[in-house]
């Protein structure tokens, strides 16, 4: 146990130094340095700039330094606004992992529920209900399902108002954030509930006359939640991109949104910190679900 | 006879009455035969394939999907980038029409007793047909979709056999690579790589490669850099298993190399496992670079694909609703399909893999 959680843990830092690395020399491979504007800058004054920034040392020794500063928290300032990035993150990440954590709990639960309705009503109407409708939302990217959404019930209906920056209603960006994953979930859990609905143990509960409620959510329920554990680490790598696209859509200003809008404005640092804070994020989330897995199913082997 | 009359020797032995016993009659001995032809590997996966109704469905759509881009582009006399004009004159009028809508100068030239090709699904803000652009969009897309996947599984497949096949030192570093790889967040890394890439890469125009575009350019080598990590695994994982098997120790003793034992003995026996996830990569593929587009790092700007009309249509929503419905309505159609028919051809050709 103990030298799995080393050797995983070795992997996630190691992981996490590659991506670093990858991000800060892709982004200084893109030609131009940061001081291209439309008008033109005395030669001075570049390199002034230049030596301010540090961008006059060879590319090596600014990896150092900047890595030097990611341990401090300290990410650069972006290059449009000029504004220090640690900023930018600390008031916009809070927003982005309110709306994933939402709609990671509605896929949770939602999916779990459906899919062991769907596995306790094999074949009948509600399975098969469930699985059409499962299947369908696997096949709609989450920008379309956003944009329909924003279609019809903010533009045509005016059920929900329109977003903006201080507006505390996540139902719609919650939705479609949420659907894609609910409906992974859903399709895993009714084979899990499935799988062990055909245990012995199982057999034994309503052998001894255990009563219905009791076998189906302390002896199957239970033991299906496992693999949607598994899937549930890399699932926020999901939500994190899906939340890109949607929070364009419904113009709210969380970490997604920023990256996007810095994408389209070709603000490299601001790239660069966002690339490596999510990243890193997703490598932590995922090794914390890899070992929560090991704890809650102690019949895995740890190699 | 006389044989069974003996008494027997033991009264609890298993001594058989032969008398109970009669000869088979030339028909019952037929019965015996093998009843069902022998088939070869395809052809009974594609005869389990066709009893599933849904995959059957899926492929009947596909195949729809696939005839319509290839002839409508034939059919419909406009451009998927051609400003519309009536008699050789710019029609200023033809923007934003909704479906089989004509504009003024359209209905002029029909009452003069020409005759005007539909638009089926209107036209866009710049006056360009939307049905041919979303034609071009669903082409685009599939053709990410399917090169996509054939990159991955040529790469996977390279590596994954060297490392499975040779085993030892190389296998542990390339697992460590992919190990790495793998652990990369993936849609991060396709837009930071396509983000550089888009600005890196040049080339000769007029050439083969300048015609596809950069950006596609850049989302074959992003797909090809970072999803033959899976395809790799996997096929490692069957070469191991494999390996083992008597007929590989039998090729290796009467001297074959290692490529043809990997060529004629190995992939073969893996071959199941490899068609079925590419054609469960080609679903992804599609929804990736619908994303990319979507966020503005897909094909570049003239040539459409389903991601971007999608965004496009995000601008004039409140009045031209249909224009996100149409692109929207294919990307969930393709894939959808795309996906049944994997899962049909995963349960058709290998019942191991079915969950």
């Amino acid at each position: 146990m103990g030298r799995y959680i080393v050797k995983r843990v070795l992997l996630a830092i190691v992981t996490i130094l590659a991506i670093c690395a990858i991000t800060f020399f892709l982004m200084h491979a893109v030609p131009g340095g940061p001081f291209n504007r439309e008008k033109a800058l005395s030669q001075a004054t570049i390199d002034a700039l230049n030596a301010r920034y540090n961008l006059d040392k060879p590319l090596f020794t600014q990896f150092i330094m900047y890595m030097k500063g990611l341990l401090r928290g300290d990410f650069g300032v972006s290059l449009k606004n000029g504004r220090e990035i640690s900023a930018i993150i600390g008031e916009s990440f809070p927003i982005s992992a309110r709306l994933g954590l939402m709609a990671m709990l509605v896929a949770l639960i939602c999916g779990t529920v459906f899919g062991s309705l769907a596995a306790l009503t094999r074949n009948k109407l509600p399975d098969r209900v469930i699985v059409f409708f499962s299947t369908l939302f696997t096949a709609v990217p989450s920008f379309v399902l956003a944009t329909l959404l924003l279609l019809v019930f903010c533009i045509r209906l005016g059920w929900v108002p329109v977003w903006d920056a201080n507006s505390t209603n996540y139902i719609l960006p919650v939705i479609s954030l949420s659907a894609y994953p609910m409906a992974y979930i859903t399709r895993l859990s009714k084979t899990s509930m499935l799988d062990a609905l055909g245990q012995d143990y199982v057999r034994t509960a309503r052998a001894k006359g255990v009563s219905k409620t009791k076998l189906i959510f302390k002896h199957a329920l239970r033991n299906s939640l496992i693999p949607v554990i598994t899937y549930a680490g890399p699932q926020i790598a999901y939500i994190i991109t899906g939340s890109m696209v949607v929070e364009t859509i419904f113009t709210i200003g969380g970490m997604g949104g920023k990256f996007v809008s810095a994408i389209n404005n070709r603000d490299y640092t601001l790239i660069m910190a966002t690339t490596i804070f999510l990243a890193s994020l997703m490598v932590v989330a995922t090794l914390v679900c890899d070992l929560l897995y090991k704890v809650v199913d102690p019949r895995i082997q740890y190699d | 006879m006389e044989n069974n009359s003996v008494p027997k020797k033991r009264p609890f032995s298993l001594q058989l009455d032969l008398s109970k016993f009669e000869p088979a009659t030339e028909e019952e001995k037929r019965q015996q035969d093998v009843m069902s032809k022998s088939t070869t590997f395809f052809r009974d996966g594609m005869r389990r394939l066709l009893k599933n109704p849904l995959a059957v469905a899926s492929l009947i759509v596909l195949l729809l999907v696939i005839a319509t881009i290839v002839i409508a582009p034939m059919i419909v006399p406009y451009g998927y980038e051609e400003i519309l004009s009536v008699n050789g004159r710019r029609d200023k009028g033809a923007k934003n029409l909704t479906p089989f809508e004509y504009s003024t100068a359209e209905k002029k030239y029909i009452a003069q007793g020409n005759s005007r090709f539909p638009h089926i699904f209107g036209t866009d803000e710049q006056c360009r047909d939307y049905f041919i652009r979303v034609v071009y969009g669903a082409r685009v897309s599939l053709f990410v979709g399917f090169f996509a996947s054939i990159i991955v599984l040529i790469i996977g497949m390279l590596i994954g056999s060297i490392s499975g096949y040779v085993g030892g030192r190389v296998d542990l570093i390339i697992m460590r690579i992919v190990d790495i790889i793998y652990s990369l967040p993936d849609m991060l890394m396709v837009i930071l790589l396509s983000v550089v890439l888009k600005e890196v890469l040049t080339f000769k125009t007029g050439s083969v490669l300048a015609s596809l575009g950069t950006n596609m350019i850049s989302m074959f080598i992003v797909f090809g850099a970072l999803y033959w990590v899976g395809m790799c695994r996997l096929i490692r994982g069957q070469i191991l298993s494999i390996r083992e098997n008597d007929y590989v120790l039998a090729a290796k003793s009467i001297g074959a190399g290692s490529a043809r034992i990997i060529r004629k003995h190995i992939l073969p026996n893996c071959l199941s496992v490899i068609i079925i996830s590419t054609a469960l990569q080609i679903p992804s593929a599609i929804f990736t670079e619908s994303y990319l587009s979507f966020i503005g790092l897909g094909v570049s700007a003239p040539m459409p694909s389903l991601g971007s009309l999608a965004n496009a249509a995000r601008q004039g929503l409140q009045s031209y609703p249909y224009k996100l419905i149409f692109p929207a309505a294919a990307i969930c159609l393709i894939v959808l399909s795309l996906n049944l028919l994997g899962d049909g051809m995963r349960d058709a050709f290998d019942p191991k893999l079915r969950r």
